[in-house]
Order: structure tokens, then sequence, then C-alpha cells
């Protein structure tokens, strides 16, 4: 099959400041069409065309799923990232042409659930949006705490509580206020499932609570994208199309390739979905691996890489690809 | 083409054949001299106009026909169609791709319009007018994934994907090769492969599954699978065993080129969008023996596949006992001359 | 006696494990005849405490007396001892209507026991792979047949004949959970009337 999803070409329809770090980015088809419907809980992969670098960052989308006409999404403005969501804050304009891939879902809801409790943190709160749109419209039963740094912060929230007051709990870190995670994990009825998206931090400490408390491992679900990590430049050899390739600074391994022409497969870019695993030829050096995929037996193999969030730093590394 | 449906039955009198446009363009499965299972997966992409694959989901001449053999083996056994509580959506999910498929694709025979959710539709070759609400289930005469496939030739597992697998929650299974829908449902991936010999040991399943999760929204995935059947029966279940199973016995060399049939499902994977679920169509296409040896490639070909094919896969496939008269009858259409590569005749 | 050993078999043949404590805040625990051993032997490692938040159910079938008093001296929260597992279904059914995340089943005993337990556990929504298992006592199955769905319990031999059809079927391993039950197929289907003698299988 071919590399990554299905493409959209899209206008960029509006841009809509949310606060001081967030911006809101609301996407309608080029030719005036249908988008696709999608399940709460799906992200899309934006192509940015940075310079010479072309650069495909997943987000989020929060609109409503069953919502055609267009698609939102927010970002966060990471001062200290390689410059994804910079592009996306000050080079993106009203009006510009950009290419999205078809909604991808790594953090479906469980439809069997009885009831859905959500956690979230910061910028997290953005699959939520979707997931309690689809849950509203088909009276799935949810709850949601948000935990934000101060109410200035703490986007949508306003929107949240107004549109369901009894369900959507807020938390103001600048108020000391905090989840208590034993007291929101205790006492729910067979059948919840809980979600988690935020800080890895975060998603740990709910893990681990909801382990001590006997919570089932797969009613428990999770999703951290993680931001390609810079660091120093690395040479690779891509064996099978016979290409000696630079990874720069600023650019993940799987950006290089694609770079260099080389198709490679793809879906979150965030070392979550296995989809880009590739095989190690040969390597005279060290792994920076940064995925959630390989365990630690693939890493200690040292014949398997996931380019999209991991480095090298080394004399060779030779790719089957 | 306009398509000319036939009347025919896949039982009793058995008066299923395939016209001379419906063998070449039959999915013959083998793309070489021998056969062994492979995850043998490619995008369900349109190509070669005419053919099977032109279409998302493809209607024959057979179209009317298998709708009626459904609507009595569903009369006879209920259970041949069932959905767990949370699969509703998907099957909604499946209704429109269907419905917003075929009246692209053959917009002569059905129709749909759409205004927000009140939907509008009409399927010309059954006489169905149908206007309901897109979501709301008392509007329609079944529930969403019974009444789409109760007009859709081919059986229908719907997959819930969750836990890095896929479970068969629901399911329209009435052209089955021997397995049964009510016994598997709410099983996974693994588990309702776990009957098929050697392919578990061979990794076949963990590389179609790994490959299955990540089928994606707008490009989905097609493979070919094939059994052997004595008679066209569409409905060879497990749970009416005994009514095919003794006819097995009524092949002889001479009546081979009628009753003996290459059974090929056409198998389809479509993400679906609301749910996130997984729709796995397995469209069976039958062939006759006689028809199969019009095309010479074919039969020489499938004379070939036959003899050489491992003795666990011909039990499991459940014609090791008439093998052998197969392979004498097929044996006669095969000159040793070398076949082209590729499944196309010549 | 230990916990049972079954041959390696195909994918969807249930797999069972040992009893082990594990956390939470409340613990129901299912057992059938022997299956009650699989209870008193956790209970020896168990921490202290456990079977205070503890309900037992048990079913004693062929051993009457036998494990009753044991069970009783773990001095579990609630313990219910009853005549079938039939009689006991909508006792548990009731138990898992009020619990809440977090609640740990342990199911121990006979194949038709664990699996028919499983299926309302799951059904209240506790995921499958979620429940300990451990296999105590007769390994005889219960089986539904592909014809005429009907369920055999007690299943010993193999080929054995539908106690509601009365058609003489094989003995699969193929299992499904949602009935709790294995797979039973008519031998005779392709050659009628030639029904093999039927071999004690399962004890």
């Amino acid at each position: 099959m071919s590399a990554g999803s299905a493409k959209i070409p899209v206008t960029v329809a509006e841009i809509t400041p949310v606060t001081d770090l967030i911006t809101r980015f609301r996407f309608a088809r080029r030719d005036g069409g249908p988008l696709p419907v999608f399940s709460g809980g799906a992200h899309t992969v934006v192509e940015m065309q940075d310079g010479d670098t072309l650069r495909r960052n997943p987000y989020s989308l929060m609109g409503d799923p069953a919502d055609q006409s267009s698609y939102s999404i927010s970002v966060r403005r990471d001062d200290q990232g390689r410059g994804g969501s910079l592009f996306m804050h000050s080079q993106c304009r009203v009006g510009m042409d950009m290419v999205i891939s078809n909604p991808v879902n790594l953090f479906a809801l469980d439809l069997r659930g009885r009831k859905h409790l959500m956690l979230a943190g910061g910028i997290g709160i953005t699959p939520f949006l979707a997931q309690i749109k689809q849950l509203a419209a088909s009276n799935g039963r949810f709850e949601l705490h948000y935990a934000a740094r101060s109410a200035a912060h703490a986007a949508y929230a306003d929107d949240l509580r107004a549109a369901h007051p009894g369900n959507v709990h807020i938390y103001h870190g600048d108020q000391d206020q905090r989840f208590d995670l034993e007291h929101l994990l205790d006492g729910q009825p067979l059948g919840t499932h809980v979600y988690v998206c935020g800080p890895l931090r975060m998603i740990g400490q709910v893990r681990d609570t909801a382990a001590n408390l006997g919570w089932p491992r797969e009613a428990v679900h999770s999703e951290e994208f993680l931001a390609p990590k810079s660091g120093k430049p690395f040479q690779v050899k891509l064996a099978v199309s016979n290409k000696v390739i630079e990874v720069g600074e600023h650019q993940s391994l799987l950006e290089a390739i694609e770079a260099a022409g080389v198709e490679a497969p793809y879906l979150c870019r965030g070392g979550a979905c296995g989809q880009c695993e590739t095989d190690v030829i040969g390597y005279d050096g060290k792994f920076l691996h940064n995925d959630h995929w390989l365990d630690a037996d693939a890493r200690a193999s040292g014949k398997k890489i996931m380019p999209c969030v991991s480095r090298f730093e080394g004399k060779t590394l030779v790719l089957d690809r | 083409m306009t398509i000319q449906f036939k009347d025919e039955t896949f039982r009793d009198d058995y008066t299923f054949k395939n016209s001379e446009w419906a063998v070449n363009r039959f999915p013959f499965p083998f793309h070489e001299d021998s056969y062994m299972y492979s995850v043998n997966m490619e995008p369900h992409q349109s190509f070669r106009p005419g053919s099977v694959f032109e279409h998302r989901f493809d209607v024959d001449e057979h179209y009317l026909s298998e709708m009626r053999d459904r609507a009595q083996v569903l009369a006879e056994d209920p259970l041949r169609c069932q959905s767990l509580p949370h699969m509703t959506l998907a099957g909604w999910d499946l209704l429109e791709l269907i419905m917003v498929s075929k009246s692209e694709d053959y917009p002569d025979l059905f129709q749909l319009n759409r205004d927000d959710n009140n939907w509008h539709w009409i399927n010309k070759p059954m006489g169905i007018d149908q206007k309901f609400t897109f979501l709301d289930e008392a509007t329609l005469p079944y529930g969403p994934m019974e009444y789409i496939t109760r007009q859709t030739q081919g059986d229908f597992a719907v997959l819930d994907q969750r836990d890095d697998n896929l479970w068969m929650d629901a399911g329209m299974i009435t052209t089955q090769a021997d397995w049964s829908l009510d016994f598997d449902i709410g099983m996974n991936f693994f588990e309702w492969h776990a009957p098929v010999p050697k392919a578990h040991e061979l990794g076949i399943f963990v590389r179609a599954l790994k490959f299955l999760l990540n089928v994606q929204q707008g490009l989905p995935a097609r493979r070919l699978n094939w059994t052997m059947t004595v008679n066209p029966l569409l409905d060879t279940s497990p749970e009416n065993y005994s009514k095919w199973g003794v006819q097995k016995q009524e092949l002889t060399l001479e009546n081979m080129p009628d009753k003996m049939h290459l059974r090929v499902e056409l198998q389809t994977f479509f993400r679906l969008p609301r749910s996130n679920a997984l729709v796995f169509p397995i469209r069976c296409y039958l062939i006759k023996l006689g028809e199969v040896v019009t095309v010479p490639k074919w039969g020489r070909r499938l004379h070939r596949v036959l003899r050489d094919l491992p003795e666990e896969l011909a039990t499991y496939k459940g014609f090791i006992g008439n093998r052998p008269k197969i392979i004498e009858w097929l044996s006669r259409y095969d000159d040793g001359a070398p076949t082209s590569p590729g499944i196309w005749p010549d | 006696m230990t916990n049972s050993v079954f041959e390696p078999s195909i994918k969807s043949r249930p797999v069972y494990g040992t009893l082990a404590a594990r956390p939470g805040k409340a613990h129901l625990m299912i057992a059938d005849a022997e299956g009650a051993e699989a209870i008193l032997d956790m209970a020896q490692t168990a921490p202290e405490g456990l079977f205070t938040k503890t309900q037992i159910m048990f079913i004693p079938k062929a051993t009457g007396d036998t494990y009753v008093r044991q069970l009783q001296a773990l001095k579990p929260a609630q313990f219910y001892v009853g005549p079938s597992y039939n009689a006991s279904v909508s006792r548990l059914q009731r138990v898992l209507k009020d619990a809440h995340m977090g609640l740990q089943i342990y199911l121990a005993g006979t194949e038709g026991l664990i699996g028919q337990a499983m299926f309302e556990a799951v059904s209240a929504g506790i995921p499958h792979t979620a429940l300990q298992t451990e296999h105590r006592g007769s390994t005889a199955r219960r089986m539904q047949c592909v014809h005429c769905k009907g369920i055999t319990e007690d299943v010993t031999t193999d080929p054995f004949q539908c106690a509601h059809c009365g058609l003489h079927l094989f003995v699969r391993d193929h299992y499904s959970r949602r009935i709790a039950a294995f797979q039973g197929v008519r031998i005779d289907a392709e050659d009628p009337g030639n029904v093999p003698i039927p071999v004690e299988r399962f004890k």
C-alpha cells in the first residue's frame, strides 16, 4: 500500500487566536466539496512547506465529526520545537492552500463503554472536543476533567462548561487545583472507560493509579503525540534506494528520507502507531530511540528503528529502505 | 453494458450458471501454477473496466437471484445476521458506504438523494423505494447493516477495532465457506481464524492483522481467497452441513464439469469513518469446472494447483476425498504447455 | 490436586492460569467442585484482609460438603453456596449490576462454570482478559451443536450425541466465549450412518 494516507487539498478558511499560546485553524476543501466524516479522537497530518523543508505534523480534529463543511485543529505554539507549530503560528494565512491527510484514529472511543471518563491536560483537550460531540449526538454518558495552567490558558473551557454544565470539571494549576485521580477513578460503574490525553507524566500517573485500583488495562486509553526531537545531524545510507542522506539538526529521519524522494510508510508521525518501523541492515554507533512502539528487546536487537521520532549518533547507519 | 439479471437457483435444482460475460470477468485466484498462503493484499482501486475490480461493490448478473437466496437463508435461520449492540453505528457507516458507492458506480440502477439526514434510496433492480432518516433505526424495516446487506451481494463481517486487534462483532453471513457467524461473533482476529491450518505457524495472521489495523479511510484493500464446492451452493454453512456435506458423494467424472465449482472470495477491507470499525465484505463468485476450462490457461493452471496442493490444505478446504477425481478430469485440459503470469485469460 | 494441564491447541481454545490475589477494593470468587481448591491455595499467599472484601459463590456439584467449611473459614464478606450454576445466575447478575471498576474476578473449576460466569462478567463490562481463571476438576466439555444450537453439558466422549437433536457430533477445539462452549459438528454428514465408536477423551 502507498505511504501515509489519502491526501485532501484544502484552503485555510479561518485563523482564530484562542489563548496567548493556542490558535485554531479551520480548513475547507479547495474544491468546495464535503470532507470525510470521522470518529472522535481522529487526527489529520498537516503538510507544511517551510522553506526547503516539508513538515508533516499530526493534529487532533476538534470539530463535530459529522460536520463535513470544514475541519478545525488547535495548535499550541512551541518556541523550543523544531518549527512546525511556529510555522502554523507565524506563516499560515487565511486563503493559503495546504494539504492534509484523511482522518486517522489512534485514540477512538470504545463504543462498548457504559461511561466515558475523559482526562485532559492542556492542549490534550482537542481530541475530547470531537469525542464529546460524537457522544452528545448519541446520548453517550461522559465526564470530562480538564486541567490547565490558569483560566486564561484553559482553551474552550467556557464553551464546554456552557454546553455540558453537569459533565465538565475544570482545574486551574495557578489556583492549586489538581486531579484527585484516586477519587476520580474509584467507584466508577463497571463498563467505564478512561481516556487520557496530555503530558507523558499525566498519562503515567493515570495508568499507575488505575492499575493500583484494579482497573483492566483495556479500559485505559491514552494518546500522546511525541514531537520529533532535534539533535545532532547524522548520515544514513538507504540500501534499497541506494542513497546516502543527511538528517539535519531540526529534521526527523523520516522527513529526511521523504526529502530524498524515497517513499516510506507512516501514520501518526509521533512514535505510537508502528507503521514506519524500519529494518536496520547495519550500524556502528548509538540509537536514540524516542518512540512508544519498540519494546526493550526490539531496541536491544539493533535491528529496528522508528524514523518518525528516533535518531542516531555514530559512524554508519544502513536502513532497509 | 446493461446487466441482464438472471433468474436462477443456488439450491434444489441448481440452475445457476455463468454467461460468457461472467466467465470472462471471473476473478480467477491463481497468478501462478502453485498456491500457498500469503498476505496477498493490494489497494482496492478501480482497474480493468468490466472486471469485478472496477467498482467498490461489484453488481453482476446473479444479483437478484443471490438476494433471493439470502432472503431464504435468513427466513430459515435469522442467526446468520447478527450485530452486537455497540456495532449499530458501524452498521450506518456500512449503509452509507454501500449506498453512496452503488449510486455513484451504477447510477442507472441505484439512486440516493440526501437532504441532511433525510435520505431517499432507490434500488431499481429490486424495486425498492425507501425514504428514511439516517441514524434513526426506527425508520428502516431492519437494522442498517441488515437492511443494506439484504440488497448487496457477498457476506459482510463488520469488525470493531480495539486493543490492537479486530473483533468480529457484527455480520451478515449467508454465503460462507463453512464457518458460523453465530459461533464466531465476538471473537478476535486470531480466534476466528483458529481452525485454519498452517497459516498461524507461517505468521500469516500476525502480518495480516498488522496490515488491516492500519487500513485507512479512503484507501480500501483487497485480496482473493478460494475453495472448491460441489453444486453451486452459496450457503455452505456448518449449520447446514448435513444438507450439503452428503452431496460431495454425488460427484463423478461424468457430472464433474457441471457439478464441481471453483469458489472464489473477493475479500475487501474498508475503514468505516464514524465508528472507526473495519468492514470486511466477502464476495463469493462460483464457476463450474466446465466453465473454467473454456479459458485454456485457467484449465491448465487449476489442474497444476490442485494436484500439488499440500494435503492439509485440501483437507481444510474440504475436497480431499474428491481430489483424485477432480485432478483426473482436469488433467484432460492440461497439455503441459507453459502458462503466462497473472490471473487474466490470454 | 493441582490445576489441570491441557495439550497445546488452537488459538480460540481458552487457556487457564493460576489464581493470584490482585489489588482491588472488591473481589468476587466463583468456583464449582474442585475449583474450591484453587481459591484455598490462593488464600495461602493472599494479603491479609483480602477476604473481608470478597464475595465467594460456590457450586459444590458432586463434592458435597468437602470444601464448604474450608471456604467458610476464609471468612469472606459474603458466602453463597448454590445447588447449580443455573440457579446462581440471577444472583451473579445482581452482584455485577452494582459493581464498580476495579472489581477483581476469580473463576475456578470446570470449563462450563468458568465460561458461563465469564460471559456474565464480560456482559457487565469487564474485558475477558482481565478475569483470572484456573481450571480444576473435570475436563468434560460444554458443547454447542452447530446444527440445532442446543447445548450438551459434561461431554466426555468424541463423538457424542447431541442431547437436543440427536445428531452424532465430533468435538472441535474451536471455542466461543459468547456461548461458553466448544463446537460440535455432525460426524457423518458426508456419509450418513457411518458413526465411529465414541472414545472417552475427557474425564
